[in-house]
């Protein structure tokens, strides 16, 4: 039946674009997307609240399936060099390795690419370093408009796929129509990304009566926990927030003065100056280098910038303990505790599903 | 809306014993409605008023409010024949994000007398213990090491200390703990009940509920920021001193029928 409407649908659309004028004519397939559900992990299941799925745009095989193809596809960039893939890699947990990323013009940009993962999740729908898409799908068009991204015009983009062989029949199975616009593209995209779910790792096996923690890794987690060693958990989520974000925004005290606003940017309140979105630590094992500028190449950096290179500043958040002294004073023995607990967070099953990969 | 997680099953219960009378003239229910607002002595005090030193408390000392949350849950209703409907609900009252400021919870109460409106400030024990989905998400939670549980408000901001610099503060209050770790103990109870005296139901209300901040940092206990502003969580002690305190920091306002 489904291959019977494919084929319809490939005839009629044949028939639709017959005609000397360039007047798309709407085809509509005879079968409807097919709708699936995120297989909800059981941690989160049990501990924290429903993914946000819009109701605009609820997941159908078709749709995630076109968007998984779309991410891959450098058919978005302005010379299709690059696709939303090459700075957002399935084996680095959807990010890469260097602390910016390089656009078509070869011009690195000034953030470093975010890990995807449990995008779902983020209840607060505010995306990227500085908060500044407020939906999944408005932040998949971004960097595909973004001239130091890949410096696209979204019509020629939207264009290109209409005219191309196989994706006007890919939209018209994913959405019912074989009329493209840069909208279903953002909504394919996200479909897909919201499909990137990661909760498969040693601690989360461990919080499953799966897996035990070593000696050391106890440790750490009890230095993560401690509001008088790292006191990690308010930012960072703790074993019954699994996402181990709050996927809010603050400054962690980085710099003393600002070169990048972060949110502060977006809002225009110097309040938010420097404020940042609190980064999962899932996938630490994968996800170098850290923080919004890739600055930190190692986990030990960074564990000692929170330990004894804090930077205070006006917007400094209160939760940074003794920021007079540089930080929280870790010992060697809590700082590497702390992270053999943290890469316990990784989750192997994540960089190589291979629903996930190219 | 999530902080109503359980408010449908009671207003189940409350629903049958409103429509009991089947002569068509039973008395429907009170749709009830808790607004908080929130004051430093007499100030009104906002999200907008937050990031900024402005305030300065009973000992002198000069802070700002940068982040507050808190927690009400079980409000009560008792009645002048002492028939008692606690409502088995709480709302995370996020001060910051200017959410859940309104706290609606429905028709629920039968209307006349009653001697007593109150609610509790955080969780008593056996709330504390469950699995809130909603505070979770919102990262409300207390490590287990510290007794598990949630955070029953979280105040942080800065002040200027002795040496005249900015430093941080983050008052924290939980149920207190002693013997944080695998087997803490808890030396006192941390959650009280604030009373909004009594109240005549016979049409949808409002009650007006007011937090006065300062109040947390005096009244009985002066409180020293100097002494006590961060890692007050394993601290029961500080813990004992914000529960005093804040016995005193909400009061109704007004009532709108």
């Amino acid at each position: 039946m489904k291959k019977t409407g494919i084929i319809l649908s490939l005839i009629i659309s044949c028939i639709s674009c017959s005609g000397n004028d360039d007047t798309l004519v709407p085809v509509v397939t005879e079968e409807t997307p097919n709708p699936i559900a995120l297989e909800i992990p059981q941690l989160f299941r049990d501990n924290i609240l429903a993914p946000v799925i819009p109701t605009d745009n609820p997941l159908t095989k078709e749709g995630v399936a076109l968007g998984k193809r779309l991410f891959f596809d450098n058919i978005l960039s302005e010379d299709e060099t690059i696709s939303c893939a090459s700075c957002h890699a399935p084996s680095s947990a959807f990010t890469n390795n260097t602390p910016t990323s390089a656009g078509v013009s070869g011009v690195l940009g000034n953030r470093n690419s975010m890990p995807l993962f449990n995008l779902a999740w983020n209840y607060g729908e505010r995306f990227a370093w500085d908060g500044k898409e407020l939906s999944l799908e408005r932040q998949a068009l971004e960097p595909i408009e973004n001239p130091i991204e890949m410096n696209s015009d979204i019509e020629i983009v939207v264009q290109r796929l209409q005219n191309h062989p196989d994706y006007p029949e890919l939209f018209n199975a994913a959405f019912e129509t074989n009329i493209i616009t840069k909208e279903l593209l953002a909504k394919a995209i996200a479909q897909f990304e919201r499909t990137l779910i990661s909760a498969d790792s040693k601690f989360d096996r461990y919080s499953l009566g799966q897996a035990n923690l070593t000696p050391q890794e106890l440790n750490g987690l009890d230095v993560f926990l401690r509001e008088d060693k790292g006191d990690c958990f308010h930012c960072h989520g703790n074993p019954n927030n699994p996402l181990w974000t709050n996927n809010e925004f603050h400054n962690n005290g980085l710099d003393a003065t600002f070169t990048d606003l972060g949110l502060g940017g977006v809002t225009g309140d110097p309040n938010d100056n420097g404020r940042f979105r609190t980064p999962s630590l899932r996938n630490l094992a994968y996800t170098a280098p850290y923080m919004h500028d890739g600055r930190f190449e190692t986990l030990e950096e960074v564990i000692d910038f929170y330990s004894e290179g804090l930077q205070n500043s006006p917007t400094i958040d209160p939760l940074m303990k003794n920021v007079a002294q540089g930080g929280v004073q870790l010992s060697d023995q809590d700082k590497a505790d702390l992270k053999a607990f943290l890469l316990t967070l990784s989750d192997p099953t994540f960089v190589s599903n291979p629903d996930f990969q190219n | 809306m999530k902080s109503k997680f359980f408010a449908p099953i009671f207003f189940i219960l409350f629903s049958f014993y409103a429509c009991s009378d089947d002569d068509g003239n039973a008395p429907l229910n009170i749709n009830t409605t808790f607004n908080f607002s929130h004051t430093w002595n007499g100030t009104p005090v906002t999200s907008a008023d937050f990031g900024t030193i402005q305030f300065t408390n009973a000992l002198g000392d000069q802070l700002s409010i940068e982040r507050l949350r808190y927690v009400i849950s079980d409000i009560t209703f008792t009645a002048s024949n002492n028939e008692i409907f606690e409502l088995d609900i709480y709302n995370l009252i996020d001060v910051t994000n200017n959410a859940n400021l309104s706290f609606n919870i429905g028709s629920q109460i039968p209307p006349g007398d009653y001697r007593n409106v109150s609610f509790t400030f955080g969780f008593d024990n056996e709330d504390n213990a469950e699995n809130y989905l909603d505070l979770n998400s919102a990262s409300f939670n207390v490590p287990a090491m510290l007794g598990g549980g949630y955070h029953y408000m979280q105040m942080d901001g800065k002040y200027i200390d002795n040496n005249n610099q900015e430093a941080n503060y983050n008052y924290h209050a939980i149920r207190a703990v002693d013997n944080p770790g695998p087997n803490p103990t808890f030396p006192q109870d941390t959650f009280f009940t604030v009373n909004l005296g009594s109240i005549n139901l016979s049409e949808d209300t409002i009650f007006n509920v007011e937090m006065n901040i300062a109040e947390w940092f005096t009244n009985p206990i002066d409180w020293d920021l100097n002494q006590l502003n961060t890692d007050l969580m394993r601290n029961s002690a500080a813990q004992i001193q914000m529960f005093r305190n804040g016995q005193n920091a909400f009061r109704l306002k007004s009532v709108s029928q």
